[in-house]
């Protein structure tokens, strides 16, 4: 009971910073509704057994990368951004786009409603010392070359996010 | 008892402690940083200024909070806020004492035991910044702008060899959970130097303590690092335009954070509440012959005529007997199983905020590009360096 | 009484985050906001990632979801030294004014 309603909850807040998101006018807000989207969805991680995501959610996500954006924002200036529209002049055909997207989702759920069979949820194992050093023996003993390969990307793109927006090298 | 009474109850007790702290700590600092500079400090309400954090908050209280006509005022009364309640909020995860037995239930001094204690305070840490950002900008003004801007680059930049440093003892402990790291401390080298992570065994984390000091002036934004309120330069930094309760905020949340992060740095490398030398050596003495040297110091100079000022011929014999009266509760064998390691754990965290007043009262402020030069040059590769070496030696020995 | 939650549910709210990303992507001007609905897609992703990892008891969704962050945050600095670079030399942010191969 509490865990459906703590799931509406941060499932609403989840959606309603999203939609803040695109509609927002001013940057800095709908950068703002991002980061209430992004909490709701680290407290649905966090009732999905999650805790080092959550955690990684809040300090990546919304310490790390929603600060950059922060940054950013505030370093160019939008105010003049701010007043112009908001919305491109084929916005129509966009929503017409997503909009059948959803459609086509929606009746693959409505017309196979019955026949969407997950295996039913599991107890989740209690596993010895929690979910971060049970992640950390998936991580770095059976997908220990993505990680490499991750954190080559990373290198990747700190030169590259150096090279775009310094001045001069 | 039950669960939620006692929680309740410990809550209101942390927050009225940690509250009067904070304004205490202001009280403590302008003394402090009074005496390095060879003046009295606040000296007028009350006996040596001690009711001066009571009438700064009555100041406070009673001025008028003006929203700038052009501020953002969603914003702009969200951030103080926000800035206050995420720095106090960290307190929650913190051991004070081990467990005790307190009318037939368990229990100890510190809110609650999540064993993903450190995550959560580098969670929390890192959304502090938001406070400092949002407020900034919302205050639509060049210099908050200006001041929210760099603390936003230094803090995040800063973050990352505080949690490098905080990484390293975690490798030695093999545990994300305060508590535990606290226990995993206990013990002593050849019977006297304690096994604090400063001291661990295989690999002392001295190097780590001094890198997460250095980050966390920089991300509770003290001086030598306190750029984004540099007086000189930007008028007040963030909360230039803030006044009344909602500046009372941002001042209360610098003082929370200052307060967490020491008692951070206690738990994870100066061994939380663990003694400095061995019970067997008179450790649990320290309290007691330290009150009661300063109640006697305090009637000494009571008794002394070279003392003309005013109300010291009757403060100071009060607080002498009162210093003399508390001593011997540190002997009460009931209580002592909780005061000592609380009087330990409060000795240290207290010892690295006068650090901080120290620090500020000593060095000048950096420059702005030598801030983030220090950070990204040499502050992250040496924590790098330190976590490798940690690894490596843990990897080996383990 | 509301129903317990179940996978479905989370899948429904993964779908709904997604959708609401597109629909940023395909119509904003800004360049910030469509990272932003990026972002938000990617979020979707993740939802989705690690509700079937609990549903299956398994880790490797929580290691994909981390893959994933790990992604995002590339793209993050990378875009936003791209925008910074756009900024400079062309003084907009919007995208539809960005419309010369070469200028």
């Amino acid at each position: 009971m509490t865990e459906t309603v703590f799931f509406y909850c941060f499932a609403a807040l989840a959606v309603a910073g999203a939609i803040l998101t695109v509609t927002m006018r001013n940057a800095v807000h709908c950068a703002i509704s991002l980061i209430a989207s992004l909490g709701g969805v680290a407290g649905l991680y966090l009732m999905l057994h999650a805790e080092f995501l959550f955690a990684v959610q809040i300090v990546l996500y919304i310490g790390g990368i929603m600060v950059l954006f922060l940054f950013v924002i505030m370093l160019v200036n939008l105010e003049a951004a701010a007043r112009e529209r908001q919305f491109h002049r084929s916005w129509v055909g966009g929503l017409l786009c997503a909009g059948g997207t959803g459609a086509m989702l929606a009746w693959f759920w409505l017309r196979g409603a019955g026949t969407l069979r997950l295996p039913p949820a599991v107890q989740p194992t209690p596993r010895e010392g929690g979910n971060v050093e049970s992640l950390a023996m998936v991580l770095f003993r059976d997908y220990l070359v993505p990680f490499e390969l991750a954190s080559l990307l990373l290198l990747v793109a700190i030169v590259g996010g150096v090279m775009m927006a310094k001045k001069r090298i | 008892m039950n669960f939620y009474l006692l929680t309740l109850i410990k809550m209101a007790l942390t927050a009225l402690v940690l509250l009067t702290c904070c304004a205490y700590a202001v009280w403590v600092e302008r003394k402090v940083l009074a005496h390095i500079q060879l003046r009295p400090g606040p000296y007028r309400v009350g006996p040596h200024g001690l009711l001066q954090p009571l009438a700064d908050l009555i100041k406070l209280l009673t001025k008028e909070g003006i929203v700038p006509s052009y501020a953002n005022p969603f914003f702009y009364l969200l951030a103080p806020f926000l800035a206050v309640a995420l720095a106090l909020t960290a307190i929650v995860v913190i051991p004070f004492t081990p467990e005790f037995e307190l009318f037939g239930v368990r229990t100890a001094i510190g809110l609650t035991d999540l064993n993903i204690g450190i995550l959560f305070l580098l969670a929390l840490s890192s959304l502090g910044v938001y406070g400092i950002a949002i407020g900034g900008w919302a205050s639509n003004n060049k210099y908050s702008l200006m001041g929210s801007l760099r603390s936003s680059a230094q803090m995040v930049s800063y973050e990352l060899p505080l949690a490098m440093a905080i990484v390293s003892p975690l490798l030695l402990v093999n545990t994300l959970n305060l508590r535990e790291i606290v226990e995993l401390q206990n013990g002593f080298h050849f019977g006297l130097l304690p096994k604090w992570n400063v001291f661990a065994s295989p690999v002392p984390q001295a190097l780590g303590f001094v890198i997460f000091l250095i980050a966390a002036f920089a991300e509770t934004n003290r001086v030598p690092f306190d750029l984004p309120e540099a007086e000189s330069e930007l008028v007040a930094g963030f909360h230039t335009e803030y006044s009344s309760m909602m500046f009372a905020s941002f001042f209360m949340a610098e003082y929370a954070n200052i307060i967490t992060i020491c008692c951070v740095a206690t738990v994870l490398f100066l061994g939380g509440w663990h003694p400095l030398w061995p019970a067997e050596y008179g450790s649990d003495l320290v309290p007691v012959v330290l009150l009661a040297a300063a109640g006697l110091m305090l009637l000494f100079h009571a008794a002394q005529a070279a003392r003309r000022r005013k109300w010291d011929r009757f403060t100071f014999p009060v607080f002498g007997v009162l210093l003399l009266g508390l001593a011997p509760v540190f002997l009460i064998p009931v209580l002592k199983p909780v005061l000592i390691p609380f009087f330990w754990f409060v000795a240290k965290a207290g010892f690295l905020v006068f650090v901080f007043i120290w620090i500020r009262g000593t060095l000048p402020r950096y420059r702005y590009d030598q801030l983030m030069r220090f950070a990204w040059t040499f502050l992250f590769p040496l924590s790098l360096a330190n976590l490798l070496v940690t690894g490596l030696v843990v990897a080996l020995a383990g | 009484m509301l129903a317990p939650v179940t996978t479905a549910h989370y899948l429904v709210l993964s779908a709904i985050l997604l959708l609401i990303g597109v629909v940023g992507i395909l119509t904003r001007r800004n360049v910030i906001v469509l990272m932003m609905s990026i972002e938000i897609i990617l979020n979707a992703v993740n939802v989705n990632l690690i509700a079937f990892a609990r549903n299956l008891d398994q880790l490797e969704g929580q290691v994909f979801a981390i893959f994933v962050i790990c992604v995002a945050v590339a793209e993050a600095a990378v875009g936003l030294g791209i925008l910074i670079a756009l900024f400079r030399n062309k003084e907009t942010v919007q995208v539809d004014e960005i419309d010369l191969l070469k200028w």
